[in-house]
């Protein structure tokens, strides 16, 4: 039994839900974070994937390019828990609420 | 044989490591296990012979961002369990990860591409990545180096802002504060 194209891209399908799943459960923004670098993973593998079975290297560039912002987001998105924790003493996203519906 | 193997191995390992990170309530244990869900994802890019991508994925994300997390961590208490008020049922949840699911299902159903591209022979793969990045992608690797210069200053500014404050200790500064407001008005009066 041979590993297919199709098999990686339903396994970075599988890895997409998991990262989803927690960007939406989470409340906690540093939960937010990991779960968003669980998505870019993803992504990677169904680029690394695609770029192997079309025997194609600018696949691997992209992923390259996604992992230069996964860099950059970690980056601000750090500066940003380091604030948020600062200002409300917490890092639980229900504190941002602050219009009540 | 050996690569359907260490396809499901890896692919095991990877998603039950990326389950207990978005499931587990401490937030050390989750960053543990997204470590190392990290370095098993590498090990899919070596199967893909993408080995330059391998080696990138286990240095940035396994060294630089876990450590930059990790770093980020010892500002506050985070030995404590996340106490989150999920109001929402769980069905709603289960709900959408189904449509999800089934739309990746139906967009990413057998594509089956013929043509393939002319790569340098006998290159290695870092060798074939650094041709094209640095001929074809070259005007995008520089605007990628921008981009990670001017995301370091945002967070060199957001968080280094009042940075003789001592987060610990925010409480003390702001009952002091009081203290001194309390001072001044008793000497006014």
């Amino acid at each position: 039994m041979e590993v297919t194209l199709n098999h990686y891209l339903l396994l970075a399908a599988l890895l997409f839900m998991i990262g989803l799943f927690g960007v939406i459960r989470r409340k906690n923004l540093l939960m937010l974070f990991f779960a968003s670098e669980i998505l870019l993973n993803a992504a990677n593998v169904a680029l690394a994937a695609i770029s192997y079975y079309t025997n194609n290297i600018q696949g691997q560039i992209m992923a390259f390019f996604i992992i230069a912002i996964a860099a950059s987001e970690v980056a601000v998105g750090l500066g940003f828990l380091i604030l948020m924790y600062k200002r409300m003493n917490s890092v639980d996203l229900d504190n941002l609420q602050i219009m009540k519906g | 044989m050996f690569e359907t193997l260490a396809f499901y191995a890896f692919g095991g390992l990877t998603a039950a490591m990326f389950l207990i990170t978005v499931t587990n309530k401490n937030i050390v244990y989750s960053m543990a296990s997204l470590a190392a869900g990290m370095i098993f994802i590498s090990g899919f890019f070596f199967l893909l012979n993408a080995d330059f991508l391998g080696v990138v994925q286990i240095v940035v994300y396994a060294g630089a961002v876990m450590a930059l997390y990790a770093f980020g961590m010892m500002f506050f208490d985070s030995s404590k369990p996340s106490n989150e008020h999920i109001t929402s049922n769980k069905s709603i949840f289960g709900l959408s990860i189904g449509a999800a699911l089934l739309t990746v299902a139906m967009l990413c159903v057998p594509v089956s591409v013929e043509h393939s591209y002319k790569t340098l022979d006998g290159a290695k793969n870092p060798q074939q990545v650094g041709m094209e990045l640095f001929t074809n992608y070259l005007l995008a690797f520089e605007m990628a180096s921008i981009m990670l210069l001017v995301a370091m200053i945002a967070g060199i500014v957001l968080a280094g802002k009042r940075m003789d404050d001592s987060y610990t200790t925010t409480v003390d500064h702001h009952d002091r504060h009081i203290e001194d407001l309390k001072l001044n008005q008793e000497q006014r009066a």
